[in-house]
């Protein structure tokens, strides 16, 4: 591949030897499965998270390839049920719930604040090992024959009749659920006490707002649904019984305790691929987010009314009327501060200098599809809409808009964006750019013929449908071939970079942030100095209170500090190229 | 309730102390709300009033617990916020209970 | 929200100081924050069996009064004196860890433990009666009310039983109309008791582990507890779990007759 154009400000990697880095400063397993430092834990977790995202999309491959003949021809409806349960567990508890806080929060957050590492780190491991400890015994339920409840393990079909693996597979999602709280707790202190000198909260990344609300909401929300899967397996081992009818016990408890966790649980999976967004468009539109304070305060204003919705999910399953009229209204209200985000990044675009770079293409894709996932989510809001359209594929392809089209986009761009930082090497641009393009199609080909057919009524969870739905279940899956090609060429031209990819210099993109003041990749301790931070934040060459080059002057990475730094050089007699975060 | 502070000779540590005698007026408190607690349950009031008294010395043995025994009051603000965020947040859990009270107050066939 | 000073002090390196923190001050408040954090998912973790008290009590209030009454008020009332004390024996502890003094530290640890082990040994002795009295959800439960015709006998949970369907199958708060037997609604009774007193054991067994752990610590004058934090973690995680059981007394144990 030829090399990588940079943007303007982009500093090239220098030649010749450099310090050992968090990644080469030891190789030995002990060093790898013992290691505290953020950065080695956050590509522990890369791993076991791919995996995890590729065992679901398997699931996922089988549902749409049973999906193309309206009588079933490859699985029998129980292992069909198996394998949508499948699908979602490990969708949703594995993959989407911990990939961006795991992966590129716990990467990033110390960076992008000037600290050491995070506040816990040893927890920070001890997350890790209970998020593979989880994983492995879902995996296991799965091995041994497979659930089929629904990742929603509804009662008392799951604490009472079911005959599958569901206890093994609760207690799995409990330990990770767990593995959640961990990581939570551990932004919530660091992200409060261990930012640089000068690094106030309203210079803070929003980034780092994403994940702070994100990390309020885990350690506020997930003990609710870790109590009440628990309460599903004393009630399956020891005959506890909360949830069974024949007791007096009430199922609809079941379905409030269980999304009073997962309603916000998509605000922790959606909120940090905002936060990915954000420093995306700020760094390819050259420009400070519009209305900073908005976006930040939106973050906030999305965590605390996401607690306020959960029983959209119950409108029709047996919930008061009453309740359901409040719980839609809040549902629409939760919807502006998600809008007021959408708004703010088309207005940094405005009057930027936009760079279509890889992980721009990811941030754009997300900003159109997470909208139509949004609006869609609003029909599914109101009262008399849903009772039509709930439990079809509209809203199978809402939240895949949102989930995929939206969070896995950003979680995509993020790695994209972050890659040279992490490895120290660029990934190739143009096989990017394809694949971005190829998924964009893919996704769409996938998930809008299923609001059709949703429309049309076809229900979720079927594997036999009536024959005239079966063009929109064709195209669907033929989407689905696409998508995969789409998410299967960046897992081969990252693995390919780690090799043979270009080496990246400390600031490739000549983006604004602590994080691309030190080497890439950085060193085990971050910074050999805890950087004093005096400028606000995405300090790009725009209108500033100071004037956006004095703020920058004495700002390590950037263009005016490179230029500063090769007159220095030249004066000193130094040789070129000499990166400035030294 | 009074306590003196006192500062440890430990550098470093600015940390408050509270007083042992504090911990035992606390604990005389709490050993007298809780008599208080059975002893009202003998008293009939009417359910509702018997719960009401019940909860509200609950709720203040886990104050004193929480200010003192804890040291929440001589804490920082971060503390104390998250001391109430957490109990603040069980609210909006106990929305729940919204369904269960207006289950039956129209009867909608069908719903 | 201080702001911490940029350069490391050199000379006053506190053999504590853990590497990703700059100073104790950093630090200390640090482990506080993330302690209550942990302590805040504990609040949502018991409080949503709370919830499912609450509801289930509203709805069968008479169910709950009348099953109260096995319950014994006198250990119920005796183990919260016990925690209560337990408080202020930790509560101690963390004032002599504040205050370097090795041997009261663990005086008031190993008499925190030594309450403990009462709470539980008054929990087994209630639990075994409730064994015997076939007041244990499942298979063997069997639930008689004197003077009423009562269901005896157990009630099965296999997908064979035949659950009678309620004309609503809306449950009515708070006078209940849903048509099911009463040993079966004394059932859910005892499940909450059993799942909420049998959680919050469960926390007190870990706390005993915990502070057990610091004991030997001290003991064997291991250096980590040359620092009174891992201490001060323990109490507030302690005193938690006596603020469970505060609530958890007068819910299961005294309910009042309306």
């Amino acid at each position: 591949m030829s090399a990588t154009a940079l943007p303007p400000g982009g500093i090239p990697a220098r030649a010749g030897e450099q310090e050992p880095s968090y990644l080469t400063w030891s190789y030995t397993v002990k060093d790898w499965l013992l290691t505290i430092d953020h950065k080695r834990i956050a590509v522990l977790y890369l791993i076991s998270i791919s995996v995890m995202f590729l065992l679901g999309g398997f699931a996922a491959m089988m549902i749409r390839i049973e999906l193309t003949s309206p009588h079933g021809q490859l699985l029998t409806s129980e292992v069909y049920n198996k394998m949508f349960t499948m699908h979602g567990v490990l969708m949703v508890f594995f993959f989407l719930v911990p990939s961006i806080p795991a992966t590129l929060g716990n990467f990033c957050i110390p960076l992008m604040i000037g600290a050491k590492d995070l506040a816990f780190p040893r927890l920070n491991l001890l997350s890790w090992y209970l998020y593979t400890i989880g994983g492995l015994m879902a995996l296991s339920a799965m091995i041994m024959g497979g659930v089929d409840t629904g990742w929603t393990f509804y009662t008392p079909y799951s604490s009472v009749y079911s005959n599958g693996n569901v206890s093994l597979t609760l207690i799995g999602i409990f330990i990770a659920g767990f593995s959640s709280i961990a990581t939570g707790i551990n932004f919530i202190v660091t992200i409060h006490k261990m930012r640089a000198p000068g690094m106030t909260w309203f210079r803070l990344p929003l980034f780092i707002w994403a994940h702070y609300t994100t990390s309020v909401i885990i350690v506020l929300g997930t003990p609710v649904v870790a109590i009440t899967l628990a309460l599903v397996v004393v009630e399956r081992l020891l005959h506890l019984g909360i949830f069974n009818p024949a007791l007096g016990g009430d199922p609809i408890l079941f379905q409030h305790m269980f999304w009073f966790y997962s309603h916000p649980a998509v605000y922790i999976m959606i909120l940090p691929s905002m936060g990915i967004i954000s420093e995306i468009i700020a760094c390819f539109s050259r420009k400070r987010i519009f209305g900073y304070s908005f976006v930040a305060f939106s973050s906030i204003a999305i965590g605390v009314f996401g607690f306020l919705v959960w029983g959209h999910h119950m409108f029709v399953t047996g919930q008061s009327m009453y309740t359901g009229m409040v719980f839609s209204a809040l549902s629409f209200i939760v919807a502006v501060p998600s809008a007021i985000k959408v708004f703010n990044w088309a207005a940094t675009m405005y009057k930027g200098q936009v760079w279509l770079t890889a992980p721009m293409l990811y941030a754009l894709g997300f900003i159109g599809l997470f909208t139509v996932g949004g609006l869609t989510g609003l029909y599914l809001a109101s009262l008399a809409m849903d009772v039509h359209l709930n439990m079809t594929y509209f809203v199978v392809a809402h939240f895949h808009f949102v989930m995929v089209g939206g969070a896995t986009l950003g979680y995509l761009g993020g790695l994209h964006f972050w890659w040279p930082k992490i490895t120290g090497r660029m990934y190739p641009e143009g096989w990017a750019k394809l694949a971005a393009g190829i998924s964009f199609i893919g996704f769409n080909l996938t998930f809008l013929p299923q609001f059709v057919v949703g429309y049309l009524g076809m229900p979720r969870r079927y594997h036999y449908y009536p024959a005239e739905y079966q063009i929109w279940h064709v195209l669907s899956s033929a989407g689905a071939s696409v998508l995969a090609i789409g998410y299967g060429i960046p897992l081969i031209y990252f693995l390919w970079s780690l090799k043979y990819g270009e080496k990246a210099g400390p600031n490739p993109w000549g983006a604004i942030g602590l994080e691309w003041q030190t080497a890439s990749p950085p060193p085990m301790e971050n910074f050999h100095e805890i950087p004093v931070v005096t400028w606000e934040a995405y300090a790009y060459d725009d209108e500033t209170e100071h004037g956006a080059q004095e703020d920058r002057k004495d700002m390590p990475g950037t263009e005016a500090a490179v230029r500063q730094e090769a007159a220095r050089d030249t004066e000193e007699g130094h040789p070129q190229g000499h990166p400035a975060a030294e | 309730m009074e306590h003196e502070t006192i500062h440890p000779a430990a550098e470093h540590q600015t940390h408050h102390v509270t007083q042992p005698k504090v911990y035992y007026i606390v604990y005389c408190w709490l050993i007298l709300f809780m008599a208080l607690t059975i002893g009202a349950s003998y008293i009939n009031m009417g359910g509702g009033l018997n719960n009401l008294v019940a909860m509200t010395i609950a709720v203040i043995k886990a104050v004193l617990v929480v200010m003192f025994f804890m040291q929440v009051k001589s804490g920082t603000r971060l503390t104390w916020v998250w001391a109430a965020i957490g109990f603040i947040w069980l609210i909006f859990l106990f929305a729940t209970l919204g369904d269960y009270m207006t289950r039956n107050w129209v009867h909608v066939p069908g719903w | 929200m201080s702001v911490e000073v940029a350069e490391e002090h050199g000379h006053h390196h506190d053999p504590h100081l853990q590497h990703q923190f700059q100073d104790m001050g950093q630090q200390n408040e640090s482990y506080v924050v993330g302690m209550w954090t942990f302590l805040v998912t504990e609040i949502m973790f018991f409080g949503a069996l709370f919830l499912a008290y609450t509801i289930y009590r509203g709805e069968n209030p008479d169910v709950f009064l009348e099953a109260h009454h096995h319950l014994n008020v006198l250990a119920g009332g005796t183990n919260t004196v016990v925690l209560l004390t337990s408080s202020l024996t930790m509560a101690m502890a963390v004032y002599h860890a504040q205050m370097k003094n090795r041997s009261k530290q663990m005086m008031f640890l190993g008499i925190t433990i030594l309450f403990s082990f009462c709470f539980l040994g008054i929990k087994t002795v209630e639990w075994k009666k409730k064994f015997e009295d076939h007041h244990v959800p499942g298979p063997s439960f069997q639930y008689e009310i004197e003077g009423t015709a009562a269901n005896k006998g157990p009630v099965h949970l296999s997908p064979a039983v035949e659950t009678k369907a309620p004309a609503s199958t809306k449950a009515v708060f708070p006078k209940d109309t849903v048509d099911l037997e009463y040993s079966a609604k004394a059932q859910l009774f005892f499940s909450l008791y059993f799942a909420m007193t049998g959680l919050h054991a469960f926390h007190v067994i870990i706390g005993i582990l915990v502070m057990g752990t610091l004991f030997f610590m001290l003991m064997f004058k291991h250096p980590s507890v040359d620092y009174y934090m891992p201490v001060e973690m323990a109490g507030l995680y302690w005193h938690f779990v006596d603020i469970v059981w505060i609530f958890l007394f007068p819910l299961f144990y005294l309910i009042p007759s309306s």
